[in-house]
């Protein structure tokens, strides 16, 4: 994985300096919170209702051993001994305090870590496949364009004040497992019909108030090109996209306002302004970001067939690894969705674990899924059960992958300052219908529950297959239901079913859908989604509201 | 409807409560305070820059203590209402 030259070091030391003074500066009166606000919220600091809550970035999801130990010692030195993994393949504290926060920096700084760009109106982290490198799916790593994105957007004078936040994802195969069509920019790298590497562009995706699935605006731009492309994007949207309304300032509104035909028009015609400049980075920064990313030292005599005889393994096993592009390996997920859990919360000690795993079993490296969920990307088939014995044991083994209790929650009102209503609640309250029957959860099938505490979306309900929102409805908490909804390839928006329900209401809802869909589908192979899709939504609605 | 006075601490974060003199962790200390004094009260205190996100709760009074009436506000007297670990004994999760 990338490791920091002097030059990223130094960006980041100069960074967390200037914050630090500015830290000072607040906490000695020198500055008023208002001018503070800006300045700490660019550095991904929040106020929120109990506390700070710090978001820390992890660039396209991937840390080392040595990284998921640092943030282990955050939660227990700087926070209360856990983190929240999000669904922007960051990491949140909840509890940090501001007169703590410089020597914080300073210990992320040892790891070649930071904060910055994790909020506010600029390119946010870079997002991808949870399973890059590691896919035999994909035409090459997507991980060294994302990092040339990430050093590329890295405090970018010109994109440091856009109109709004902006969200690119990378992925390498026909098959999106980063939700590339919902976010601002999406890039598919894929080959031509010469076999050269590419970018199929996506612009205009994203969730929120107006959610919007993105539209390809070219379906070939060079590997060697993609950068003045991304520029010349991100050039027409700060020009002008709308800076009057917060709610109609994402690229999505200015693509729509535009049509997608003007709005390639003007792309093309400030990427051939731009071709005099030489903006692209040179052979030689790719081959030096590539080198970076090499496979790790496979073991080629490893077994292909394991023993799967217990059970409980076998379950895990089916459920929670992905197929390896290197025979006698595969990916894991760390599924942080455990009965009576919370949604993408890890304690320290479990971080500590994960970083021991992983630096013993998976090439010392770890990702991080929009799904709220961990991924050990490369791990010899015959330490599966190794592994899972000692995940087993700190809670991490749960075989729900994609499964109904594989639920997406966004912090919601027990945390967040903008949420009308609790994610988390809803989430553990459906999980326990199933979460003691893992043969029942199977037999569901992959089912994918997105909720979302308010309309902003960090739940991703529009991209459920069912989706929860939480509302207000006259200082209550209301729920809404929506159906239908895809990230991945074939992705679609979820739509409202009906009238809103209250907490009990919502989960109840959800029961009954998933008892319709069972009565209705055409076999064990026919996904809720897919048995939606062909039935439309009058069944299931005749389902609910009964 | 009867208001109390809350914000956050500048260094800390944590949330306060206004008890008429001082800034206190529990709401059960808190002062209530007339509707018409709370814009004043606000004016008056900011200027010092300590205490972040001025705001009036309203509140009911039950048994002597203090009950928002928003469920927001409840979480945010109380602490998350998935994290019952983090709730004060005196005020457990179950009253949010």
């Amino acid at each position: 994985m990338y490791r920091y030259d002097k030059i990223d070091q130094a960006i980041v030391d100069a960074r967390v300096a200037e914050f630090k003074d500015q830290v000072a500066r607040r906490l000695n009166n020198e500055i008023t919170e208002d001018q503070f606000k800006p300045l700490r919220l660019m550095n991904g600091l929040y106020l929120q209702l109990h506390a700070y809550m710090l978001r820390v970035a992890i660039p396209y999801g991937t840390l080392s051993g040595t990284q998921m130990r640092m943030l282990a010692h955050i939660a227990r030195k700087y926070d209360r001994d856990y983190g929240h993994f999000t669904t922007r393949q960051n990491i949140q504290y909840n509890w940090i305090k501001l007169e703590q926060f410089s020597d914080l920096l300073d210990d992320l700084s040892k790891v070649e870590m930071h904060a910055f760009q994790t909020s506010g109106n600029c390119i946010r982290n870079i997002s991808s496949d949870q399973f890059a490198g590691a896919a035999a799916d994909e035409v090459a790593d997507p991980r060294p364009y994302a990092e040339l994105l990430r050093q590329w957007s890295t405090l970018h004078p010109e994109f440091s004040f856009l109109p709004r936040k902006f969200k690119i994802a990378v992925i390498a195969s026909e098959a999106d497992r980063a939700a590339i069509q919902l976010h601002d920019i999406g890039l598919q790298l894929r080959k031509n019909d010469a076999g050269d590497l590419g970018f199929r562009v996506w612009v205009g995706g994203g969730m929120g108030r107006t959610p919007v699935l993105a539209k390809v605006i070219r379906e070939f731009i060079p590997v060697s090109q993609f950068l003045s492309y991304s520029e010349a994007i991100l050039r027409v949207y700060n020009r002008y996209g709308r800076r009057d309304n917060i709610y109609k300032a994402r690229i999505k509104i200015l693509v729509n306002e535009l049509g997608i035909e003007e709005f390639t028009r003007q792309v093309e015609d400030e990427w051939a302004l731009l071709q005099p400049l030489a903006l692209d980075a040179p052979q030689s920064e790719y081959d030096r970001i590539i080198a970076q990313f090499p496979d790790p030292a496979f073991d080629p005599a490893a077994p292909d067939s394991i023993d799967v005889s217990n059970p409980e393994f076998g379950a895990w096993v089916d459920q929670n690894t992905h197929f390896h592009k290197q025979r006698g390996y595969a990916s894991v997920t760390i599924s942080l969705k455990p009965p009576g859990g919370i949604p993408g919360d890890a304690s320290s000690a479990q971080m500590d674990i994960i970083a021991d795993l992983a630096e013993r079993y998976a090439h010392d490296e770890i990702r991080v899924t929009h799904s709220q969920n961990l991924v050990l990307a490369h791990v010899r088939k015959v330490d599966l059960h190794a592994l899972w014995t000692v995940l087993r044991a700190a809670g991490l083994a749960t075989a729900n992958l994609d499964l109904v209790t594989d639920i997406i929650a966004c912090p919601g009102m027990d945390y967040c300052t903008l949420a009308n209503a609790r994610s988390i609640p809803i989430a553990q309250k459906i999980a326990a219908k199933f979460e003691n029957d893992g043969a029942a959860q199977r037999d569901i099938g992959e089912l994918k529950i997105k909720i979302s505490g308010c309309i902003n979306g960090c739940g991703h309900h529009h991209a459920g297959h069912i989706g929860i929102l939480g509302v207000d409805k006259k200082g209550e908490e209301a729920y809404q239901l929506l159906l239908g909804g895809s990230g991945a390839e074939d992705a679609s928006l979820a739509k409202i079913l009906g009238p809103g329900f209250d907490e009990n209401g919502i989960v109840d809802a959800v029961d009954r859908l998933i008892g319709f869909y069972k009565s209705a589908r055409t076999g064990p192979d026919e996904r809720f989604l897919d048995a939606y899709r062909r039935l439309g939504p009058a069944p299931f609605k005749d389902a609910v509201y009964v | 409807m009867p208001h109390i006075l809350t914000g956050n601490r500048l260094e800390t974060g944590d949330v306060l409560w206004w008890d008429g003199s001082d800034w206190t962790l529990h709401i059960r200390e808190a002062a209530l305070i007339e509707p018409a004094a709370i814009e004043a009260l606000i004016a008056e205190m900011k200027p010092a820059e300590r205490i972040n996100d001025l705001a009036a709760v309203e509140v009911t009074v039950e048994g002597g203590s203090y009950r928002p009436t928003t469920t927001r506000e409840r979480v945010r007297a109380i602490g998350p209402s998935v994290r019952p670990d983090f709730a004060l004994p005196s005020l457990p999760v179950d009253t949010i």
